[in-house]
């Protein structure tokens, strides 16, 4: 799915590729993402942190694969042929990096008001609360969006806030 | 002009900086009053061909500058003028001043004109100055001094191969014609050389002519007609004063139409049409010789016929054509491995192109700081990745500097220290190995140990100075912040040096050694893997993971012996080996690998790396092959102990070890 293939879409719109991960949806930038495969093994890179699942071969390239349950602390679950792995790539300082994050399931393509988009709720570490793009509503369900670069780069542990009690919809 | 010139232009800039480093390597060669004329040839058929180049480009300042050099260089070539110090270094000045022109082109800048404007009117001054000496041919006319004369008379006689070399001689005539309009010139023809009908070659040019302009026209204007035929005939310029002309002709305003104006001497007026768009990328090129171009194609071919010879068996196979199939996978992985090795060879350049600058720097260097210095260059034939050759050039420069500022001395201190005035310096480069090797070496006072302590101290970066040999002291110069210089001279001792030199060495998978003895000199010692690319590895197997041990670091492999092992007390396991203990490396440990490693059965990995001998502790030896290295930091980051990536033949991917990293890692990890 490259950026060619994206509509034109009116100025306030952003399309966005959600993915399921124990039981919450997750948004990112469709144009962040360059292709979505499936779970292959790995090799694993030395005294890595264990988020990083290790690298693949993509098409000559060397690609990390980073368990986004592990990076956001939840429980890990055992791969599945049906576990899928989208390929992103970031845009840094250093050019443009290629990472790849284990998700459960990929689930819908949205295109999102910048309007409707919410603050997420305060995080106690005010710096690393960067790689949440913010809340949205879609169809009665709430869609938590990231923000790919951080989400990519950042060496910081990240932690989802509570969102149990949090409706966006009413804020 | 339909064709799109723009498609050449990255030819030019090639050309034109080679043409420059040309001029520059001569220069460096000419003396004062030098008779060389050889040496000024070559001179000046570069400045002649880059001015050539940038007038048909349409790079008039370019066109303009080098004319004034071109100018000056031909009265010089033709005798009018000896060779002065003054000359060669107004050349050398105009020769950077052209390279930094050049360069803005190429990046589709407008270029700064300040310094060229002033080196024009140094290089006018000279030429106004009248050097010529009275017995210079008068015939020959300087052309600066009377460049505007009331008309001219043209003796222009070919060589017998002007025809054979696709000129044509009235094609001038006829140019110079719609110069200044028909009326205003008249041929003569001398056939005098004219042979007998029988032994006429009609290939050959007998004739020769006398052209006369009654017109005011700048000679340069004249010149450029004759350009491309000046090497091939005899064309002498005599300038016709008031009296002899004749006639005056309204014609003149033609002029600034004529087909090349780059001579015009308006920079202002062409400032302005300089192409200043956005800043273009440029793409990198590279220039190689047609022969290996040749055996690539040779190659390919090879190539294209092993694998129809294959397709062929495996349209109707059966297990009789076994032995014919495998002679055909034999001599396709015999046509791959050629075809990589060449392909790598493209590449692969002489060393020469990174020390080429070094003459000019070490006169420029040496002169400013008072010292004599002969340099010497060996092993410039010694090839090198292309790559590796632009990376390698800063940290070159740097050195080159160090040991001028601070290793050589100048020639009072050297007389009295009994060595010859003039400081030796030399660049050498070999092949070792899978390395090449690049030695810079210095007569000089070498490292003052006790200074560099000193200094040491001073900054915090030793705690106990006695306890150290003195090759620990020399490794000091490379820790940041670092420098020993008294006074910060503009050439060298900022502080910022040696640990980047030695960081940009590493960086190229190389390392750097300084040898010295106080009084005798220095000699810095670089080692750099040939290639970036591709290198020879040992695949071995540790846990459930596969890893590349790159060939030229591994000593040998034995089995492993428990019993052997030493355990010192808080440090690393060491195991003698003959005559020497060996620090042993778990890598499970080092790689914190937990899955399956079950070491009964071990093999024990002997690598020499920058700090020693170490042993790697590996389940099983797996094959040898040549690797390409991929970019672990591209889509990553560094991680300790491995060097890159590759992708092995079933897809997968296997990190390569980086035996010097893993050692220093497993030191710190073990401390």
């Amino acid at each position: 799915m490259s950026s060619e293939d994206v509509e034109v879409q009116a100025s306030d719109e952003q399309q966005y590729l959600t993915f399921i991960m124990a039981e919450e949806e997750y948004g990112v930038d469709i144009l962040a993402v360059q292709e979505i495969r499936g779970w292959e093994e790995t090799t694993s890179i030395p005294n890595a942190p264990d988020y990083i699942q290790g690298v693949i071969n993509l098409r000559g390239t060397i690609v990390p694969i980073m368990d986004l349950r592990r990076r956001f602390g939840l429980k890990p679950v055992e791969y599945s042929p049906i576990t899928v792995v989208i390929i992103l790539k970031v845009s840094t300082d250093q050019g443009e990096k290629v990472m790849g994050i284990v998700v459960d399931a990929v689930s819908d393509v949205y295109s999102i008001k910048h309007s409707d988009v919410r603050q997420p709720p305060d995080l106690n570490q005010d710096d690393n609360s960067d790689f949440l793009r913010g809340l949205v509503n879609v169809k009665d369900k709430m869609v938590i969006l990231l923000d790919v670069g951080t989400l990519l780069t950042s060496r910081h542990p990240l932690e989802l806030p509570s969102l149990s009690e949090y409706d966006p919809g009413h804020a | 002009m339909s064709v799109d010139l723009s498609q050449f232009h990255q030819v030019f800039f090639e050309e034109s900086l080679e043409g420059l480093d040309i001029m520059e390597a001569q220069l460096l060669q000419l003396q004062a009053g030098s008779t060389d004329m050889e040496a000024v040839n070559t001179i000046f058929r570069a400045a002649h061909s880059i001015k050539g180049g940038a007038g048909t480009f349409g790079f008039a300042d370019v066109a303009q500058f080098t004319h004034l050099v071109e100018t000056l260089l031909d009265e010089i070539r033709a005798g009018q003028r000896p060779v002065t110090e003054h000359a060669i270094e107004l050349f050398l000045q105009s020769v950077d001043v052209l390279r930094a022109l050049l360069l803005a082109l190429q990046q589709g800048e407008r270029p700064d004109l300040s310094t060229a404007e002033q080196l024009k009117q140094e290089l006018q001054k000279v030429l106004d100055s009248s050097a010529v000496p009275e017995t210079a041919s008068t015939d020959v006319v300087p052309a600066a001094a009377q460049s505007s004369a009331q008309g001219w008379l043209i003796e222009f006689r070919p060589d017998v191969d002007l025809l054979r070399t696709g000129n044509e001689p009235f094609r001038m005539v006829r140019e110079i014609c719609e110069l200044v309009g028909q009326e205003a010139v008249t041929v003569e023809v001398d056939s005098s050389a004219l042979v007998d009908i029988q032994t006429l070659d009609p290939t050959s040019c007998y004739l020769s002519w006398q052209i006369r302009i009654d017109c005011a026209i700048e000679l340069s204007n004249l010149q450029e007609v004759f350009e491309w035929v000046e090497d091939e005939c005899d064309i002498r310029y005599q300038a016709l004063s008031q009296a002899h002309a004749t006639r005056d002709v309204p014609e003149l305003e033609a002029q600034p139409e004529a087909p090349v104006p780059a001579v015009e001497p308006e920079p202002l007026a062409v400032k302005e049409e300089v192409p200043a768009a956005a800043k273009r990328p440029v793409d990198a090129s590279i220039r190689v010789s047609i022969d290996k171009v040749d055996s690539l194609i040779n190659m390919v071919g090879e190539l294209v016929i092993t694998q129809s010879m294959l397709s062929q068996l495996g349209q109707d196979f059966d297990l009789s054509s076994l032995a014919r199939l495998q002679q055909g996978l034999m001599q396709l992985e015999q046509n791959t491995r050629e075809l990589q090795e060449n392909v790598m060879k493209i590449r692969m350049l002489p060393i020469s192109f990174a020390f080429s600058r070094f003459p000019r720097l070490v006169r420029d260097v040496g002169g400013q700081l008072g010292k004599q210095v002969q340099l010497k260059l060996m092993g410039e034939d010694t090839e090198l990745d292309k790559t590796v050759m632009e990376k390698i050039g800063d940290p070159l420069v740097h050195l080159v500097r160090n040991s001028l500022d601070h290793g050589l001395e100048t020639p009072e201190i050297r007389r009295q220290s009994g060595k010859s005035e003039v400081g030796h310096l030399t660049l050498n480069a070999y092949h070792q190995g899978g390395n090449i090797v690049i030695e810079i070496s210095d007569d000089g006072a070498g490292l003052n140990e006790e200074k560099i302590l000193r200094k040491a101290v001073e900054r915090g970066l030793v705690s106990v100075p006695e306890a150290l040999t003195p090759e620990e002291i020399h490794q000091l110069i490379f820790l940041p912040g670092f420098s020993t210089a008294d006074t910060v001279s503009d050439i060298s001792g900022r502080g910022v040096g040696m640990d980047v030199v030695k960081r940009n060495i590493q960086e190229l998978n190389g390392s750097i050694e300084v040898q010295s003895e106080q009084g005798v000199g220095s000699t810095f010692t670089i080692r750099l893997p040939l290639t970036l690319a591709i290198l020879d590895g040992q695949l071995v197997r540790v846990g459930n993971e596969k890893y590349v041990i790159p060939l030229v670091s591994i000593v040998e492999s034995i089995q492993l012996e428990p019993r052997n092992m030493n355990h010192i007390a808080g440090s690393q396991p060491v195991m003698p080996l003959r005559d020497e203990y060996i620090p042993i490396v778990c890598m499970k440990d080092v790689f914190s690998l937990t899955k399956n490693t079950d070491l009964s059965d071990a093999m024990l990995v002997i690598v020499d790396g920058e700090r020693g001998k170490v042993g790697l502790v590996v389940n099983e030896l797996l094959g040898q092959q040549q690797v390409v290295i991929k970019s672990l930091e591209q889509n990553y980051e560094r991680v300790p102990g491995i060097s890159g990536a590759t992708i092995l033949g079933d897809g997968t991917v296997a990190l390569i070890i980086d035996v010097t990293g893993l050692h220093k890692h497993s030191n710190e990890r073990a401390a």
